[in-house]
């Protein structure tokens, strides 16, 4: 029997491992998906809240805000890409003044530190791109921008590192109480655990409603975005909002840390938790709104579109903690949105309380750090240079956009919990995250991955099994 | 630091047709940088034939051309580099590049010349909506999936786009086993050569379906299918209602190429908007002095023959360069009017231009039984009668130096379409 399953490996599954992999005890991961990453933490806007937004007293509120206060030390501890670049919530209109300044209240209440309400063209002299006819702007210079997959991914290795057992293509199917613990049905057989820990994302409710009668009801809520290619990455250097108006909730303008534009994201609930297709009303849309804030949005340089799952949970706010009426079951559910930002925190919290539960003790053993895969396009030309010496396969360019090596993706593939499909490798290298989204380095990115795992290049996938990329020889049908 | 008088980035037809033409202009001191680990670019992947009808009077396949001048670059000793990168050049014309050998390569040049050639725009400049499943490929990348690694990429086939590579790839993935469903346009014609959608698309029966899109994409996993629109002429929006789907596993796109100019941009070379490649002269020369253009890079070519031709021009100007005989002095202006949709060069000067420069151009649209004419400034000097005029057949038009030196004052040279 493990002392804890964790179901889900998206950022607050990984961050639950992460946090309790410091403890001695036994733990599995188990994930439907055939990697970390695979749901909603891929597909989001990858902000870190500075924490206004959130009702005071809520959950979300105090998470979010702490969240935000550790984010950079724990980014540099992780060694994942963060930046703090400040974030501008726009008003259009004299008459939303006073919005702003409501909404700085909230986040004085909240904790949210230096938040201020500028004038037009305090404004416009921070980002002269915008919309002449912006008339505020809430500044929260604590904002900031993380890169969500290796938020997740990060995490996640920490926990490997650290004794973690991770299985993947492993979907729980159902959940039963036993004597002290649980027995969990998977699609690959059962196990046993003492504590569950339920990070399933957009399907917590159906975890959570096997097991307590406090039944949660989550509403997939659909957010699209459009990312653009480097070149107009600087179109703006703020996360830039707006206030929610009569047409909804507005949509945002940001950097993202590796030098993107992102526009988006729309939001319309959805009945099918699958369903993360981008639409062409959803795209148009977003593309509208962010016009209301920047000049032009510069539609010729759309590299990719996406869509991303709010988990809306019916209650508003985060579920976290045992569920009263299960002893040793545990939520992370309804963590939509400031998710990202709260789940370092929700992973601590929930560690404490397990740890508390089962009477844990700390490893003498505990690898709190890790080192990501090099950013070889960031380097000095000495640095390139050295590295190259060091390792020839720092030498040899796979990704012409992102400038990406052979070294890099194979450490990609042989790190802990290490990639195994495209998708994977785009996620912990950028090869494919570019300007020509894998046109050139696809085939060179299959060659490499079908050598390292010894795989025949017809099993090489883009994110699951059923999603490879050549199908058979020349001529097998003819 | 290294030291070379010539620099070529990028070893395809470009590349290797300006090493040939440096050389026998008499400089010899020559790099040919290449990232691939082997020498004629885009060509080696393009087995099916139809090149070299201009140069050699004979269809070659890609790898035989190309080959051609491989051979030639050997024997003459042109010296060369493989698996090896460019990452940066700068107005100095110092040129870094990176390989395993190596390391780092750092190289001042008295010229250089950009022969990157082009890439494939891909899904998301066209931004289809729908799931985002494997089976997706740009038209080039299956090229080089089925004819150098072997390996199909799918079996029930839709084109959208029906630029060259489209067209061939509908013939190579038929022979090779696949079913091509369609090819899809949404342009009243097709970007493609003529020869291409006869060869390709009819000889297959594979139809080729004009003013039609992609408008969504279906398969979480593997594409499974597409709905295929028409669109109006006038605005190119789909037609709601006129949505067909049609499974297939595969989407390829040859929607456009886009000469690669990354490089070009780190040197501060002027990009024409309009063919997204380096602003040149007579000479091929870019706004930076010493620095040249030629072939995919400056302006994207369906024949390579051309690109062969505007190669050598390349480096026989660049050796004139570094020589100290190029002359600029006033130059005129080229100005793309009426139907034309660019131009390269977009200025003359006629001190140092050859004895004919060629200008060569693209138009906007189609255009039937219509004359194509030049004008210098006000004086019309050329009037041909066209049958057709089409934006996927690349034109050119010859101007004699004396034109301009017989007209001191001349400002500008206009090519334009006109009705009579
Ligand atoms: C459009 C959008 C924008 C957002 N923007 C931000 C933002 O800017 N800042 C921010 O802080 N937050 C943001 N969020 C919220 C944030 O992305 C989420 O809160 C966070 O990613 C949720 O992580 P998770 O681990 O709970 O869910 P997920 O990443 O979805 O992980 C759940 C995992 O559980 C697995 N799973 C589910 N069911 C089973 C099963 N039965 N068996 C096995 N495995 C299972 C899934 O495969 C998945 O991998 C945004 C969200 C969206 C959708
Ligand atoms: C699919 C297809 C079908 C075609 N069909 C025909 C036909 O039937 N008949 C015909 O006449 N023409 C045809 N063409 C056109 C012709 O092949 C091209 O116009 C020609 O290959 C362009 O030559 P290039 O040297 O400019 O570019 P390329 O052939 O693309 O060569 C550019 C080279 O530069 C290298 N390079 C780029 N960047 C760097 C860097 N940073 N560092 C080092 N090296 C770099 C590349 O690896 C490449 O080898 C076809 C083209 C294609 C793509």
């Amino acid at each position: 029997m493990y002392d804890v399953c964790i179901i889900g490996a998206g950022v607050v599954g990984s961050s639950v491992a992460r946090a309790l992999s410091k403890y001695q005890l036994t733990m599995v991961v188990v994930e439907k998906e055939a990697d970390v990453c695979e749901e909603t933490s891929k597909a989001n806007s990858g902000i870190v809240h500075s924490g206004y937004d959130a009702h005071p007293g809520s959950m979300k509120a105090k998470m979010n805000v702490r969240g935000s206060k550790m984010m950079e030390s724990f980014c540099r501890d992780l060694d994942i890409p963060y930046h703090r670049n400040g974030s501008l919530v726009l008003a259009f209109s004299p008459e939303d003044l006073p919005r702003l300044e409501a909404l700085r209240k909230q986040g004085y209440e909240n904790g949210v530190e230096g938040l201020r309400v500028l004038n037009r063209e305090e404004v416009l002299a921070m980002e002269p791109n915008l919309n002449d006819t912006v008339a505020g702007a809430l500044y929260a210079p604590t904002g900031g921008i993380v890169d969500p997959f290796k938020l997740t991914i990060a995490q996640a290795e920490v926990a490997a590192l650290n004794g973690t057992e991770f299985r993947f293509e492993t979907k729980v199917i159902d959940i039963e109480k036993i004597g002290e613990g649980f027995k969990i049905f998977t699609d690959k057989g059962e196990l046993t655990a003492k504590v569950v820990v339920n990070a399933a994302g957009v399907y917590a409710d159906d975890i959570n409603n096997q097991l307590s009668a406090r039944k949660l009801k989550i509403t997939p809520r659909k957010g699209e975005y459009c990312l653009f290619d480097k070149e107009v990455g600087n179109l703006v250097s703020h996360t830039v909002f707006q206030l929610p108006t009569a047409l909804g909730k507005g949509v945002l303008v940001t950097p993202t840390p590796d030098g993107n534009l992102l526009v988006g994201p729309s939001a319309n609930d959805i009945i099918d938790k699958e369903d993360n297709s981008t639409t062409a009303e959803g795209l148009s849309s977003i593309v509208a709104k962010a016009r209301q804030s920047v000049k032009s949005i510069p539609m010729g340089f759309v590299i990719t579109a996406f869509a991303g799952l709010r988990a809306t949970e019916a209650g508003g706010d985060f579920v976290i903690g045992e569920a009263d009426d299960v002893p040793g079951f545990f939520n992370a559910a309804g963590i939509e949105s400031p998710g990202l930002t709260s789940a370092p925190v929700i992973g601590d919290d929930l560690a404490a309380m397990i740890a508390q539960k089962l009477r844990l003790k700390e490893k003498t053993t505990y690898v709190s750090k890790r080192k990501d895969v090099v950013r070889f396009e960031s380097l000095s030309v000495e640095e390139k240079a050295s590295l190259i010496r060091e390792n020839p396969d720092y030498g040899k360019i796979v990704c012409r956009c992102e400038l990406v090596t052979v070294a890099q993706i194979k450490d990609a593939i042989h790190r802990p919990l290490g990639a195994k499909t495209l998708d994977g490798i785009k996620r912990r290298t950028r090869a494919g995250a570019g300007r020509c989204q894998g046109g050139f380095c696809a085939p060179r990115v299959i060659e490499i991955l079908s050598k390292e795992l010894h795989l025949d290049p017809r099993e090489v996938a883009k994110f699951n099994p059923n999603s490879v990329l050549l199908v058979e020889f020349d001529k097998d049908s003819l | 630091m290294m030291k070379r008088d010539i620099v070529i980035i990028g070893g395809g037809p470009a590349g290797l047709a300006a090493a040939i033409s440096c050389f026998e202009n008499g400089n010899r001191d020559i790099l040919i940088l290449e990232r691939e680990t082997y020498l004629g670019g885009i060509l080696n992947q393009c087995i099916h034939n139809g090149f070299g009808l201009h140069t050699f009077k004979e269809e070659l396949t890609g790898p035989e051309y190309a080959g051609r001048y491989v051979d030639k670059v050997r024997d003459l000793g042109i010296d060369y580099r493989l698996d090896t990168m460019v990452i940066d050049i700068n107005q100095e014309k110092v040129v870094s590049a990176i390989n395993e050998k190596d390391g780092l390569l750092q190289i001042q040049a008295k010229a250089v010349i950009l022969a990157m050639g082009c890439r494939e725009r891909s899904r998301g400049a066209l931004n289809i909506p729908g799931y985002r499943p494997a089976g997706i490929f740009s038209a080039g990348t299956a090229q080089r999936y089925v004819n150098i690694e072997g390996y199909m990429p799918g079996k029930q086939v839709v084109i959208l786009g029906s630029g060259d590579i489209g067209l061939i790839m509908a013939r190579r993935m038929t022979l090779e086993g696949a079913k091509v469903k369609m090819v899809c346009e949404i342009m009243p014609y097709s970007g493609g050569l003529k020869r291409n959608i006869v060869q390709c698309l009819d000889d297959y029966g594979i139809p080729l379906k004009l003013n039609h899109t992609v408008t969504k994409i279906f398969g979480k996993e593997r594409v499974t299918g597409v709905n295929v629109s028409e669109v109006d002429p006038a605005t190119r929006m789909p037609i709601p209602g006129t949505e067909e789907y049609v499974a297939c596993d595969t989407l390829l796109l040859s929607v456009g190429l886009i000469p690669e100019n990354e490089l070009s941009r780190k040197a501060h070379v002027k990009i024409n908007p309009k063919t997204q490649g380096p602003e040149v002269d007579e000479s091929l020369s870019t706004s930076i002095p010493g620095i040249f253009a030629a072939g995919n890079v400056l302006h994207v070519h369906d024949l390579v023959d051309f690109v062969s031709q505007e190669a050598a021009l390349a480096g026989k100007f660049a050796v004139k360069y570094i020589a100290g005989l190029s002359q600029d002095g006033s130059a005129v202006a080229v100005e793309p009017q009426n139907g034309v949709r660019y131009s390269v060069p977009s200025r003359i000067h006629p001190g140092n231009a050859e004895d004919i420069t060629v200008i060569r151009f693209r138009t906007d649209n189609v255009y039937r039984d219509v004359f194509l004419s030049v004008y210098l400034d006000e004086e019309r000097v050329m009037h041909l009668k066209k049958r057709i005029l089409t934006p996927g057949e690349m034109e050119q038009v010859n101007i004699p130096k004396k034109w301009i030196t017989d007209r001191p004052g001349l400002s500008r040279i206009r090519i334009l379409v006109e009705k009579e």
